[in-house]
């Protein structure tokens, strides 16, 4: 196991970082995601204005690829359109599961990107992809 | 040190992880097998597997003779009265749903209590809160102090003459420590109530005597005392069992069946329906003799000895929390947190090590409430670790700190 790529300084960093941890003002969605067997929890808000993607924040408790992962992702999420999201959200599953273009991720998912090292140890693929899932839901719940 | 007579009997210890020497920690989860267990079950397939019960033919008796030879053993294990109070189950878990959906349904009635100690695993937990709904009786927790021990006096201000059943373990999967049994079943009988004991956590550790602890029912998971995943065991009060209602019902629980009902076995056959597990009983006997040559005692020395050894490891890094804290931790599990890291990424990390151990709630989250955590570390030992794999241990914690980037 390469424990220097599942452990990158961006994901124990990201992990601990606190600007993504708040409650979104005005939020149009929020969402609970959880892992029952290991007890990763989150909640994840969003605020959607015209198809645009205005806001995002996470509160919630869990290990550092669940946190680093959903806090990298509200970086790159903010300010995409709902359809963008929805294929960023899809070419970061892939990834995940290993079935993704290394080039292609990793110029359109930037530091998320950082998480590719996940799809080499199966056990921890429900930490990596908890946030991306409840937003997916998210952007599911919005009427068009 | 014990390890070095036994070791050599589990093959898979042999095996690397990671490219590391295997430092199985999980044992509280589950057990490794011992070649003779392993034997003893394909022996039982490759000499006497027939339907028991069914057959009038020689083989089919033989098949019969195991799994009644099997009970027998249990039942002198665990100092039961008689045989008939040994039935055999997939796991600790049916068997406790067993007596809460068969005992529990007959016997509860609306305002009843059902007094379940926290820190109860899910399995002894669960069930009681959903038979509570159904009949209307009430589940009332029972706390631990913060050092882990239920007080008599938190166990009398709770047992009470509305407690027709109390559920505790004789040892938490999480805490480690031996809870008061013997008292919890002396008060709820004082009370008209049973007690139900799950001795999954301390059958392969110390003895079970169930009659000394006066226990209503008992249940194990066979996995965790060395034999095969799969055959659990229930032991039960024999007038208890005769009066109950069957808990499955089908082929070979039954006296007859007409068009208009049928009549019921009697115990324990009248809880076992369909085919039993047998080939796994058969491993399940060869691993109690296996623990029995041993020595429950000089197990649990033994075990103890490595906890403690393990726990002056982690409390010479600093920075690690115990639960329970200020616990001696004489037994055989350590529950804890290196503080600043995520359980699940300390397992990982620990993992790239060869040492497995196990991270989460392990279904015990209210206690996980109680404790004001979400999850925590669990490293737990068996006959065959030795200092080797303490040391092992000990050196993966430290390193994961590093990994995480928050120093040594």
């Amino acid at each position: 196991m390469d424990l220097k790529s599942l452990y990158s300084q961006i994901i124990t960093e990201n992990s601990r970082a606190a600007h993504n941890r708040r409650p979104v003002p005005g939020a149009t969605v929020s969402l609970e995601g959880n892992n029952p067997t290991c007890g990763d929890d989150i909640v994840l808000q969003v605020k959607i204005e015209n198809g645009i993607i205005e806001d995002l924040g996470f509160i919630g408790s869990g290990c550092a690829i669940s946190q680093a992962s959903a806090s990298l992702m509200i970086d790159l999420i903010k300010g995409k359109t709902v359809e963008e999201a929805k294929g960023l959200v899809d070419l970061y599953l892939r990834m995940i599961k290993g079935e993704a273009d290394e080039k292609e991720y990793i110029d359109r998912l930037e530091d998320c990107s950082a998480l590719a090292g996940v799809a080499k140890v199966p056990a921890r693929v429900k930490c990596a992809v908890l946030a991306w899932h409840t937003l997916e839901d998210a952007l599911n719940q919005q009427p068009d | 040190m014990l390890s070095q007579y036994y070791k050599k009997d589990f093959k898979i210890l042999s095996k690397l992880e990671n490219d590391m020497r295997m430092v199985y920690l999980d044992n509280a989860a589950t057990t490794q097998k011992p070649d003779v267990v392993l034997a003893a079950v394909k022996r039982y397939y490759t000499g006497d597997n027939a339907n028991p019960h069914r057959g009038v033919y020689e083989l089919a008796m033989r098949a019969t003779d195991v799994h009644e030879n099997a009970r027998q053993v249990i039942a002198a294990f665990l100092n039961a009265e008689r045989a008939e109070e040994v039935i055999f189950t997939r796991n600790a878990t049916e068997a406790l749903n067993l007596v809460a959906y068969s005992y529990g349904l007959a016997n509860l009635k609306t305002d009843d209590e059902i007094a379940v100690a926290v820190s109860e695993h899910h399995s002894n937990l669960v069930p009681w809160q959903r038979v509570a709904e159904v009949t209307g009786a009430k589940v009332v927790y029972l706390y631990p102090t913060e050092q882990g021990e239920y007080t008599e006096e938190e166990l009398t201000s709770k047992i009470g003459s509305s407690t027709k059943i109390l559920a505790m373990a004789h040892v938490s999967n999480v805490l480690g420590i031996e809870n008061p049994v013997k008292l919890a079943s002396r008060l709820v009988h004082q009370n008209g109530g049973i007690a139900v004991i799950d001795c999954a956590q301390s059958v392969a550790h110390m003895k079970v005597n169930v009659r000394d602890m006066d226990a209503d029912f008992v249940a194990f998971s066979g996995h965790k005392v060395y034999g095969p995943m799969g055959i659990g065991v229930l032991y039960g009060k024999y007038e208890l069992l005769d009066a109950m209602p069957p808990f499955l019902s089908g082929g070979d629980m039954i006296s007859h069946v007409h068009e208009s009902g049928t009549t019921y076995a009697k115990p324990p056959r009248k809880f076992e329906a369909g085919t039993c597990n047998l080939g796994d009983e058969a491993g399940l006997v060869e691993a109690i003799r296996y623990v029995e040559a041993i020595g429950l005692d000089k197990i649990r020395e033994h075990e103890t000895e490595l906890c403690k050894k393990a726990l002056e490891g982690l409390n010479a890094l600093g920075r690690i929390d115990i639960y329970p804290s200020g616990s001696d931790k004489s037994g055989s599990l350590i529950s804890f947190n290196i503080r600043g890291v995520h359980p699940h990424d300390a397992a990982t990390i620990m993992d790239s090590y060869g040492v497995c151990v196990r991270a989460g709630h392990h279904c015990a989250e209210p206690l996980m409430e109680r404790l004001g955590i979400g999850s925590c570390l669990r490293a737990s030992f068996a006959i065959y670790n030795d200092m080797d794999d303490v040391d092992i241990f000990i050196r993966s914690v430290e390193q994961t700190r590093k990994v995480m980037g928050i120093g040594s």
